[in-house]
């Protein structure tokens, strides 16, 4: 993009995309349901993403996008699942002071940080990335030359830590089987000694007259089917009255007559 | 100052006069009791080889000239430190051979005695080894040819006098006096050591020979201040007023050691201390007068208290403090003095030693009672001992031709020739001494018999009677021999200096007014002991009898000015021990107790919180960065 | 415009991030705030990437990818067996160790 100045392009994506990104982790902060939270951060994300992108740096742009929104979010959208999709925190603070004490320190450090930040940088000057990403011939090869010449060591070690997290990961997310796996064998055996229906149950349709969901199938002998009816609507005694139309029908189907 | 002779002959054994007791002291006391049987005939072999070596030195020593009798010997360099330098190093002379005379003669004698007195006792071998002990450090004592020494040799005599008074241990008022005389010796302790620093710091050095040759460069009230210091010392060791409360309560001793080392020997290391610093006291003229003033208090409070006391020993005692009070007062005249001084003090020591042995006698017949109240009408039953108490009674007041009359009446005349109110006050106190003593052979030996239900005198065996016959004997021609048969004015001259009395009327005047003085006071005691009934409870008495039967509250003051302050420091001490001190330690502890139980309540368990602190730390640091880099 | 904004713009997610972890309660939102923390620092390093006009910041900005993605690995499997024992995501949950 560009490099020593910052023309207007930049400027506006800057805005747009700093802007989306502050709203997000404010709404990652402040959501209720962990879901949204998880949803917001992926949002502020892929605008640090662009924004990587917006200051010559392509290739970590899109590792941000593969790895980072892509990989990391929809692991810990995996955890929620498991943990419980529903879970939301309570509104109220049980450690006295924590939130009134957070607020100041965050604002604090905000502050402090934005104040050194504007003392410190007003009067650098850009160089700009142009010379070093073509100094290798792009900013990938830049990025390659310097990860496996100058950072070997690293990258090395970092290739360990990240098998070692993998197996850390596996061994922790291991459920250990204390009890043999039951065979299809014992499956069968247990659902014969249950009283309740030993075979498979029909598919749904098989024995339904009607689409409604509040009209009862028909079993072969005529009689209504109260499981093919939902159980709220059990409960509610929404169930529609037998049609003594569709009663017939069956009666003809399984004495061979009809269609 | 005289030369000193090379220790040659019988005089290169003069260490051995001192290594014989204390080996066997060292055999007698570490040897456990595997030297019990023949431990006491030891010790009398040790002391009577020390006594038989001495008798030879003392002919050697009458061979040679007036100005050769000084023997020097060196053992070896003992302090050796920057410019101070002392030896150990003797120095025999006509001085300290009277001494080592005196301490190994008597010292036999009592040894022998004791074999009798402490048959039955099962701690007889410590008994005797002590006693060695005592004699080796009073002959180290006399033999020093320094103040350091000699120091070593006067503690060592206080720790003698401290084992051998509480001998008898299981006894708390034995314990209690042995540690009343030594402490009481301890703050004369004191002066002699300050006295010894003086010493060095004024001369550079502390033997003898080459103190008293630069004695004459000090001032005069360096000098002064050494003399008070020793006289300090002196008073402590010899129980002259005010250190003399000790003395009395060293009778709970068993009476061997009374005799010798509270009557013959110890008590009269003051004497020698002042005898033997005599340049010092001659140059300081108001330390002489200290000196004289004493003794004359000492004189009169010793017989006072022993004219009360029932007990016979208790007031043997008084009599010693009042002799000795005699020798202090002679001391303290000067070069008219000195002599008498160590005269009497040896003539003392033979009467006073056969008188306390004696008593001893008595006590073992009467089964070790010690009231005089509960004897009389002895005499016929212990015939030896009476004769020999009696004839050591007759040499203490001073009856001629027995000992006493000669020494106390040359220092009577002395003490006239120097003031008129010192002769009367001594003349007048030879008349008490005749009235106590008179007090108590009456008591004991005449009158009629007060004796106790079980009680049976009867005499004690030769191996206690036959010491008390050889002092009878020394005190009926001691005296006589030491005047008429050799001098021991001239003798003693070379190192105490002599100066003729030149009294206004003639001697016999002195002499004859002291026998009368002392011939009414014998008379009116006779009168009312031996005549009269003694009744076997003590009567009240007029003032003054109450007051010295409680040793004219002696003891009183010292627990008043000493005892209380120093009960009540410690008890302020322990106060502070246990507020301050006990409070500041249990306190700072309560308060981290107090401190870590408010400070665990941080640990509250939740993740949050502490990431609350971390991020509160992390601002501080982001802030202080910034801080440092803006402004 | 300066490329000083994209560093304020990272401390102002970095704070948000911050204020995330000490107030949410839930483990799995604590993490994500975590994450936040990290992509604000990474976004930093590649303004100054820019700025300093070398790769050097783009590469450790990859390694910080790398890294903080092995941690959410490990993390999520602590939560989730912390999950399977105590029932609760919650932070607050475990607190035993304390006075």
């Amino acid at each position: 993009m560009t490099d020593t100045a910052v023309n207007t392009g930049e400027a506006v994506v800057f805005w747009i995309c700093s802007v989306l990104a502050v709203a997000g982790a404010l709404g990652m902060v402040l959501s209720r349901k962990a879901v949204h939270s998880a949803l917001w951060i992926a949002l502020t994300m892929i605008n640090l993403a662009i924004l990587y992108v917006a200051n010559s740096a392509p290739f970590l742009g899109m590792v941000q996008v593969i790895v980072y929104t892509g990989a990391v979010m929809m692991l810990f959208l995996f955890v929620l699942m498991v943990v419980g999709v529903d879970s939301s925190d309570s509104l109220i603070e049980t450690i006295k002071g924590q939130r009134l004490a957070a607020l100041i320190l965050g604002i604090g450090l905000a502050g402090l940080l934005v104040w050194g930040i504007a003392n410190g940088l007003t009067e650098t000057s850009t160089v700009g990335l142009d010379a070093a990403n073509a100094a290798d011939g792009g900013n990938v090869e830049g990025i390659a030359h310097l990860i496996f010449t100058k950072y070997l060591l690293a990258f090395e070690l970092t290739s360990a830590l990240l098998i070692t997290a993998a197996m850390g990961a596996m061994v922790l997310a291991h459920r250990e089987h204390w009890t043999s796996k039951a065979t299809q064998k014992d499956l069968s055996v247990e659902r014969f000694h249950r009283d309740e229906h030993p075979g498979n149950l029909p598919n749904p349709g098989v024995y339904a007259r009607h689409n409604a969901v509040d009209t009862p199938a028909l079993l072969p002998d005529g009689t209504p089917l109260e499981e093919s009816i939902p159980a709220p609507v059990r409960a509610r005694s929404d169930a529609r009255p037998v049609d003594h139309a569709d009663v017939r029908e069956v009666h003809e189907i399984t004495e061979g007559k009809g269609e | 100052m005289t030369e000193l002779m090379p220790a040659e002959g019988v005089f290169s054994l003069i260490w051995v006069l001192i290594a014989l007791p204390l080996v066997g002291a060292a055999i007698l006391l570490l040897g456990g009791r595997r030297t019990n049987k023949w431990g006491p005939y030891l010790a009398i072999l040790t002391v009577s080889a020390a006594a038989v070596i001495g008798v030879l030195m003392l002919l050697g020593m009458m061979q040679d000239s007036a100005e050769q009798r000084t023997y020097g010997q060196t053992l070896f360099t003992w302090v050796f430190a920057g410019s101070f330098q002392a030896d150990m190093a003797f120095q025999l002379d006509q001085l300290s051979i009277c001494f080592v005379l005196l301490i190994t003669i008597v010292g036999a004698l009592i040894h022998v005695y004791s074999l009798g007195y402490m048959e039955h006792d099962e701690n007889k071998r410590k008994f005797f080894g002590m006693l060695n002990l005592f004699v080796a450090a009073m002959l180290l004592l006399v033999l020093a040819n320094n103040y350091l020494l000699l120091y070593v040799g006067w503690e060592g005599v206080g720790l003698a006098s401290y084992l051998l008074i509480s001998f008898w241990q299981h006894k708390d008022s034995a314990a209690q006096a042995g540690k009343k005389a030594f402490i009481i010796n301890r703050v004369g302790d004191v002066g002699l050591s300050l006295a010894i620093m003086l010493l060095f710091v004024t001369f550079g050095t502390v033997s003898f020979q080459d103190v008293f040759g630069a004695a004459d460069k000090a001032s005069e009230g360096t000098l002064t201040a050494i003399g008070l210091l020793l006289l300090l010392a002196a008073c402590g060791k010899s129980a002259q007023f005010p250190l003399q409360a000790w003395l009395l309560d060293a009778m709970e001793g068993p009476t061997p050691v009374s005799a010798l080392i509270h009557a013959a020997t110890m008590v009269t290391a003051g004497v020698y201390l002042i005898v033997r610093s005599n340049v010092i006291f001659t140059a300081a003229e108001w330390a002489a007068v200290a000196v004289i003033c004493v003794g004359l208090i000492t004189m009169w409070m010793g017989a006072i208290i022993g004219s009360a006391k029932d007990d016979i020993k208790k007031s043997l005692a008084g009599s010693t403090m009042s002799q000795i009070g005699y020798m202090i007062t002679a001391a303290g005249l000067g070069p008219i003095g000195y002599v008498f001084a160590i005269f009497h003090l040896l003539m003392h020591g033979i009467f006073k030693a056969g008188l306390f042995l004696g008593a001893g006698s008595v006590m073992h017949g009467m089964k070790d009672n010690v009231n005089m109240r509960r004897y009389g009408a002895l005499r016929a039953l212990m015939v030896l001992t009476s004769t020999t108490f009696i004839i050591c009674y007759l040499a203490i007041i001073g009856i001629p031709p027995f000992d006493g009359f000669f020494s106390k009446d040359d220092i009577i005349h002395a003490s006239f020739e120097r003031s008129p109110i010192i002769g009367i006050l001594a003349m007048l106190a030879a008349g008490l001494t005749g009235f106590y003593m008179t007090r108590m052979v009456a008591m004991t030996f005449f009158g009629k018999a007060r004796w106790e239900d079980d009680v049976h005198p009867h005499e004690s065996p030769k191996v206690m009677t036959i010491p008390l016959v050889i002092l009878a004997i020394g005190a009926t021609i001691g005296g006589m021999s030491l005047v008429y048969w050799g001098n021991i004015e001239s003798w003693l001259e070379p190192v105490v200096g002599i100066k003729t009395v030149e009294l206004p009327l003639p001697s016999w005047v002195y002499e004859l007014t002291t026998l009368v003085l002392v011939l009414i006071g014998a008379g009116f005691a006779w009168l009312t002991y031996a005549r009269r009934e003694v009744p076997v409870e003590a009567p009240h008495g007029n003032l003054l009898t109450r007051a010295a039967r409680e040793e004219l509250y002696g003891n009183h003051v010292n627990d008043a000015l000493v005892v209380a302050p120093s009960f009540w420091l410690s008890r302020v001490l322990v106060w502070f021990d246990n507020k301050a001190v006990d409070g500041f330690v249990n306190g700072s502890a309560a308060f981290v107790g107090g401190l870590s139980g408010r400070m665990r309540r941080y640990q509250t368990g939740f993740a949050r919180s502490y990431a609350l602190s971390m991020v509160g730390g992390a601002v501080l640091v982001v802030l202080a960065l910034v801080l440092v880099r803006v402004s | 415009m300066n490329p000083s904004n994209y560093v304020v713009l990272s401390a102002l997610l970095f704070s948000i991030g911050t204020i995330g972890v000490l107030v949410r309660r839930n483990a799995i939102v604590v993490f994500m705030s975590v994450e936040l923390m990290l992509n604000a620092a990474n976004l930093a390093f590649v303004a100054f990437a820019r700025m300093n006009g070398n790769l050097d910041g783009q590469v450790v900005a990859f390694f910080v990818m790398v890294v903080a993605a092995s941690e959410v690995v490990v993390g999520l499997a602590i939560i989730l067996t912390i999950f399977r024992t105590r029932r609760s995501a919650s932070i607050d949950e475990p607190n035993l160790l304390k006075y």
